[in-house]
């Protein structure tokens, strides 16, 4: 059978770097990839089937399914549960798998001919094995040999591996993150990277714990440990094994906001200034993506959406990305990345002197009280409701009354119906360390 | 029933449709939701805060409630909200026009979605869906009182369904042999099926306390000053029994009826195929019940069905939704003709009709001079309903004080003779809808209620 092998005008090929004439390639301590998407370490990247289906698809990189020492582990069945939204959409995402419960020799044989084939994509192998230096001299070789462009520590899972001295228990440990990452750099040559727990008090401490022990980079965060729902009828927790359950690892996109704000503390940590980041967690489109570059994220690192949709998801991802890219002028990833850092900041550095207040556009009003309800029971009793001639109902924002608290714009089912105005207060900045009201306010 | 349509063949005879398709042609117009797209729908309701939908109901549903109780997979809480406000919101939610009530006012309307949540179909699916082991109303600790209602439509047994929760005895009188009134016999068939209305009055019966005396009709069997003096109190749901007349030569003609008595037996027929069918037919009136026959003489295979009303498509009280039903079924409506004779054949039976044009004329609707003839084997008269006769005979009823024809109530439903209320057609106020009569009947229970405490504290 004849296979026409012919690209469409204007069709670019899934490894193309530039796309809608943006450059969206990526060296990521010292890795390169031609574009910043990359598949996490997860059930997507277990083998060489999915893996070169990814590519096909246009990932930009894969970080392999984790491997262990021999004998694999083993798995049990019922192994995903979900949060729920009202309309069935999946707003978190549970798991309570293992590692690969693949040999590790068929691991590494399919590693070494994956990236053969796919020289240009990033190819990290994700590891996890005891605490000790013998069982990572071990095994470090053995993956340098696969020609793997970088290793990622999975120092996170919160699941089954802690019971073993392995996952969770080395990343919520600083001195054990230290001493791991300091053996990979001295029995591995290639980038090291080291995947943080979220299960921790301060994010900080664990990537200033892998920067001691020398690591290229860190990625996160990890999933949470978490339990998405009780079967009422049964009593028990989901995902169910047989008549039990136990608490998985949390993703998707429920999880995005606490790992964009962990990824921030990092990018903002004086003592990790220009440590890589591989963001982790929630990134379901392209926005998502370039929120978590612009806080730092050098390389963004995707699983439970395509595991709800597949691999094409990449597509609209590259597409939309670059197109943004392009319309703001950025020419590279490395453009705009952490270009939300400077405005992230701590509480007491805000402008205490700012002013908004709401501002109800009464054209776009569809006059269903929910900003009056929530303001009036919950807030600052700051919303007038009022009865037109004809019956109408008309609500308006009593300014003296309104702090600016964006409870009604947020309940306010109309797109751009309540906006925040900032007012002209005639007030300097003042930060509340300077703040006269400030009883703790260092002495001037 | 339809005696005057006996020389017309039936419904079989004329087989435009195959009986599969004729039963089909009468099953549900408005296919239920599924349980999935309840929860879609039900996902759109805004949780308004004093929401419009409720204003616009006559019978007050809470209805952010009980969507939200829908959202919540809450179906009996739903159907309890539901219910507490109307008993008999199973009919309501297939008969009730939301279109000019809660979807109107309903707030996604506005939405750049510019549709409303569909509130109806959620409280069919809600009152549908409803599992209780028992009724879900108690009745509180009897107060010895006797109530009589008069009529077990919409009005009479929600009002006796409120009493006998309020802790009264009920007896119903009903001139029909079945309960439900319209429900039962009025309603377009394809609008309330499986035998809905019994199954809805069954449920309601549940509370106890409930007694229905059939083929009891005031005038002819059943005296109100008997009721008046031998019960607490008296609620009259009288319904609007007679259809006008035309006031035309040949108004006895065979082939020219009511379309009410049509209707009635349409309803209560197990066989759709004997029906009488005229394959070409007018329908005089611009209400639902034109509609309703109309359209429902096409389902069972007329070949040419014409409408007829004397003013303009603005002034019918058959909603747009109505008449979209009727052209979707291949109604012809004419506006502006009225009825100026009825053609009769050789036999004297109804052979078709001369219409005069009509304008309107400084607000006076006055006849142009034109005049035209449409061929009709059968002719409907949906021109409204007035009082019926026989409860007019009775000299109590025809004493109390009217507004216009109808019953005169104030705005606690008494009429003009001490403890004797009126609710639904019957009366002034209100429209003529089912779900207003819910509400007068459930009113009139307070009001009743409230002046038999007052009595026993004063005793």
């Amino acid at each position: 059978m004849n296979t026409l092998n012919f690209t469409p005008p204007g069709k670019h090929d899934s490894g193309d770097s530039v796309v809608n004439g943006v450059d969206l390639s990526v060296n990521f301590a010292g890795i390169k990839a031609p574009n910043p998407f990359w598949l996490a370490s997860a059930p997507p990247t277990d083998k060489a089937y999915n893996v070169v289906r990814a590519y096909e698809a246009g990932w930009g990189g894969v970080v392999w399914k984790t491997l262990g020492e021999e004998p694999p582990a083993v798995n049990v069945s019922s192994r995903y549960s979900a949060h729920y939204g009202k309309n069935r959409e999946v707003i978190g995402f549970n798991n309570i798998e293992l590692i690969t419960d693949r040999s590790l020799e068929v691991n590494l044989e399919e590693i070494t001919q994956v990236k053969k084939d796919w020289p240009d994509r990033a190819l990290i192998v994700s590891i996890m094995v005891p605490c000790n230096e013998e069982a990572w001299a071990y095994i470090l070789p053995r993956v340098e040999a696969t020609g793997a462009d970088g290793i990622e520590l999975n120092l996170g899972c919160p699941h089954g591996m802690p019971e073993r001295g392995m996952g969770a228990a080395v990343g919520q440990n600083p001195d054990l993150i230290e001493k791991v990452t300091y053996w990979c750099k001295k029995h591995y040559s290639k980038p090291v990277i080291v995947k943080l727990t979220p299960n921790i008090t301060d994010i900080r401490v664990g990537a200033q714990a892998a920067l001691r022990g020398g690591a290229d980079a860190v990625s996160l965060i990890n999933t949470i440990n978490s339990i998405t729902g009780i079967d009422l009828d049964n009593m028990v927790a989901k995902p169910t094994v047989g008549h039990q359950s136990t608490h998985g690892g949390y993703c998707g996109s429920a999880v995005k906001p606490i790992a964009m704000n962990m990824v921030a503390e990092i990018a903002r940590d004086p003592a990790t200034p220009t440590l890589p980041i591989s963001g982790i967690g929630g990134i379901s489109t392209w926005r998502d993506a370039a929120e978590f570059i612009a806080l730092g994220a050098g390389s963004v690192q995707v699983c439970t959406a395509a595991m709800l949709n597949g691999f094409r998801i990449v597509e609209e991802m590259k597409d939309g990305l670059s197109r943004w890219m392009a319309e703001k002028g950025y020419e590279s990833i490395e453009a705009f990345s952490r270009k939300a850092i400077p405005q992230t900041t701590d509480w007491k550095h805000l402008d205490i002197n700012f002013k908004t207040i709401a501002k109800i556009d009464q054209d776009l009003c569809i006059e269903c009280g929910r900003c009056y309800i929530a303001c009036e029971d919950t807030s600052h009793q700051s919303i007038a409701k009022l009865t037109e001639k004809d019956g109408a109902r008309r609500y308006e924002v009593i300014e003296e009354e309104c702090v600016g608290c964006n409870l009604c714009q947020i309940t306010c089912p109309v797109e751009n119906c309540i906006t925040m105005v900032p007012q002209e207060t005639g007030k300097p900045f003042l930060a509340w360390d300077d703040d006269p009201r400030n009883p703790f306010r260092a002495a001037s | 029933m339809t005696s005057p349509l006996n020389h017309l063949p039936s419904a079989k005879e004329v087989g435009t449709f195959e009986p599969a398709t004729l039963a089909s042609n009468f099953s549900d117009l408005h296919p239920p939701l599924t349980h999935r797209q309840a929860m879609i729908e039900s996902q759109r309701c805004l949780y308004c805060f004093d929401a419009p939908c409720v204003e616009a109901c006559p019978s007050e549903i809470d209805i952010p409630s009980f969507i939200r109780q829908i959202s919540e997979n809450n179906i009996n809480g739903a159907a309890e909200t539901i219910l507490e406000a109307n008993i008999l919101g199973g009919s309501c939610a297939r008969v009730c026009p939301t279109e000019i009530l809660c979807e109107r006012s309903c707030v996604r309307n506005h939405d750049a979605e510019c549709q409303p949540v569909l509130i109806g179909l959620l409280q069919r699916h809600a009152t549908d869906h409803m599992q209780f082991d028992d009724h879900p109303f108690k009745r509180a600790t009897s107060t010895g009182r006797h109530v009589a209602v008069v009529g077990a439509g919409p009005a009479g047994l929600s009002c006796a369904h409120r009493l006998a929760m309020l802790g009264h005895q009920v007896t119903i009188f009903e001139a029909e042999q079945k309960p439900g009134g319209l429900n039962e016999y009025g309603i377009a068939r394809y609008k309330m099926t499986d035998d809905f209305a019994r199954k809805e009055v069954e449920f309601l019966l549940e509370i106890g306390g409930i007694d229905i005396q059939y083929g009891q009709r005031l005038g002819d069997n059943l005296e109100l000053a008997a009721l008046h003096q031998q019960y607490d109190s008296v609620f009259l749901g009288l319904g609007l029994g007679t259809s006008r007349a035309l006031g035309l030569a040949g108004d006895e003609a065979p082939g020219l009826m009511p379309a009410v008595d049509y209707i009635k037996t349409l309803r209560q027929t197990d066989d759709l195929g004997s029906l009488a069918v005229a394959k070409r037919c007018i329908v005089i009136g611009a209400g639902n019940t034109a509609i309703d026959m109309a359209t429902q003489m096409a389902r069972l295979g007329a070949t040419e069905v014409t409408l007829v009303y004397r003013r303009g498509v603005e002034a019918m009280s058959a909603t747009v939704h109505e008449q979209e039903i009727a052209k979707a079924n291949g109604v012809r409506m004419i506006t502006w003709a009225q009825p100026d004779d009825i053609l009769l054949d050789s036999q004297g039976r109804v052979a078709g009709m001369r219409f005069a044009k009509t304008q309107e004329k400084a607000g006076q609707l006055t006849a142009t001079g034109d005049t035209f003839e449409i061929a009709a084997d059968a002719i409907f008269k949906a021109i409204g309903q007035g009082f019926e006769g026989a409860s007019l005979r009775d000299a109590t009823a025809a004493e109390l004080a009217r507004d216009g024809e109808r019953i005169q109530v104030d705005d606690m439903l008494r009429t003009s003779l001490p403890n004797v209320y009126a609710g639904g057609d019957c009366v002034k106020p209100g429209q003529d809808l089912t779900v207003q009569a819910v509400q007068h009947g459930k009113l009139a229970a307070h009001a009743i209620h409230q002046a038999l405490v007052a009595k026993q504290e004063a005793a």
